[in-house]
């Protein structure tokens, strides 16, 4: 299957680990993941807290190169770009008017018919039993919380699963043998993008999530999303600090997981780019 | 803030008609049960909370609102959105109240100053390479916040765990980036 990659600015830095392992996985799962020539930055946050015409334009660049690369499906690993390209696609297809205009903006003739999917769903599309047979290490060791934050299932538009209780990547993790805790965090914000401007509340949020992740007796958190990542591998260290009896929790990306799952090495998986200690775990499959 | 006689004379306030122009959310339907706020991760650091908001969008109280630290500090996960009863978009209200702010050269106060300089940093480094610069977005941020060594810990943790690339990755079609916010600013600068 052959699916146009978006890759996000932060293939290369805070999500290099979410990059390097899920190309890795897909590449053994048959997805062929065609990188867009020349992608843009998707406006993020701070496009869509400034300008409305702007965030959709920004992303609408991308979206006609996927057009013009012949391909009907996006797929982006980072949530925040899927949520960016995929509002945009569903209101330029749901506004010819609007469409018109961006396409004036961006200088493209972008149809709108190209079909935004999360990596996750994509990897989750494939039929179980082949993702089954590429399995030759138990996980069973990892009890994870899976984390699925904001982006993949809010707001309803462009929701992936239950905005709620999602379980998509729950069922996922569960065919590497892995124990999924059932907690109550599953979809709580880290606080995104505050992280760099205000990053006491982030302190505070991800404070309550760690202390979910430990009432659930997880020993690990998985996440899909590098902003959700990066704010729970760093700044967890200030909530275990002041919460005391905390116990760490080593932070994921989905397609680690899956990649050890399938006998792939440490280093292949980008294990050593965490922060948090996942050493000790990861020693005991690997 | 409320000493005043506030007079409704339409069933929207110029405010609503303006927050539904721009988000397609019609504030006029909420009724006050306060789901938004008791599921918003961010209310306990806001000035007023999610549902105050939406009142005082009904009533009209552009300066309170615009001038309010919640409307960036919002950080649009959007559990109001699909919690609410009245299927409002509140996440789309707050976006729309941010970006009225930012069209009337609103910067904001304390934590929303501090948001709306993040925004600003990213969107910089944006423009300049077509893609976002992490480093350089939090240093210009730093800068702009006269707070030099903010997050230094972080950058140094990422920067030991290979996570921090100081060269830029550019676009090689960085012009069509900076058309994109070249006709954005001459629209608005038109309209």
């Amino acid at each position: 299957m052959k699916v146009a990659y978006y890759p996000g600015c932060s293939y290369e830095t805070s999500g290099k680990d979410y990059e390097i392992s899920a190309k890795m996985v897909c590449n053994k799962l048959g997805i062929d993941l065609v990188e867009i020539p020349d992608w843009s930055c998707c406006g993020s946050t701070a496009a869509h807290s400034t300008d409305h015409l702007l965030a959709v334009s920004l992303a609408a660049r991308n979206l006609a190169l996927v057009e013009k690369m012949g391909f009907d499906t996006v797929t982006a690993s980072c949530s925040a770009c899927y949520q960016r390209l995929a509002l945009a696609q569903a209101e330029l297809a749901q506004d010819k008017k609007l469409l018109e205009q961006v396409n004036e903006i961006t200088g493209y003739d972008y149809k709108a018919a190209v079909k935004v999917n999360s990596i996750l769903e994509i990897i989750a599309g494939l039929d179980e039993e082949s993702i089954k047979a590429k399995i030759t290490r138990s996980m069973e060791i990892f009890r994870i919380a899976p984390y699925y934050g904001c982006l993949l299932v809010r707001p309803s538009k462009v929701k992936i699963d239950d905005p709620e209780n999602p379980t998509i990547m729950d069922r996922m993790l569960q065919t590497t043998g892995a124990q999924v805790v059932d907690w109550s965090h599953k979809t709580e914000c880290c606080g995104a993008s505050l992280s760099v401007s205000n990053n006491d509340i982030v302190i505070s949020l991800v404070s309550r999530i760690i202390k979910a992740a430990n009432a659930a007796d997880a020993n690990c958190i998985v996440t899909a999303c590098a902003l959700c990542h990066l704010n729970l591998d760093y700044y967890q260290s200030f909530a275990t600090q002041t919460k005391g009896a905390l116990k760490e929790m080593p932070i994921f990306y989905f397609p680690q997981i899956l990649g050890l799952a399938m006998g792939f090495s440490k280093k292949d998986m980008g294990v050593e780019y965490n922060i948090t200690d996942t050493s000790e775990l990861v020693k005991k499959v690997v | 803030m409320m000493q005043q006689p506030i007079v409704i004379d339409d069933r929207k306030s110029d405010l609503s008609k303006e927050v539904l122009l721009h988000s397609g959310q019609d504030s006029s339907l909420c009724f006050q049960c306060g789901k938004c706020t008791a599921g918003c991760p961010v209310a306990f650091a806001m000035d007023l909370t999610p549902n105050q908001i939406m009142r005082m969008v009904q009533l009209g109280l552009t300066d309170d609102v615009l001038n309010s630290q919640t409307i960036r500090l919002c950080a649009y996960c959007s559990t109001c959105s699909v919690r609410c009863p009245r299927n409002i978009g509140v996440a789309d209200v707050m976006d729309s109240l941010r970006i009225m702010a930012a069209e009337r050269n609103i910067p904001g106060t304390d934590r929303s100053r501090k948001v709306n300089i993040f925004n600003q940093a990213f969107l910089d480094t944006l423009k300049m390479f077509g893609r976002s610069h992490e480093v350089l977005a939090m240093l210009l941020f730093n800068l702009r916040s006269c707070q030099p060594f903010h997050n230094a810990k972080l950058g140094l943790k990422m920067f030991n765990n290979g996570k921090i690339k100081l060269k830029p990755d550019r676009v090689k079609a960085v012009n069509e980036v900076k058309e994109i916010f070249q006709r954005i600013n001459r629209l608005r600068k038109g309209a």
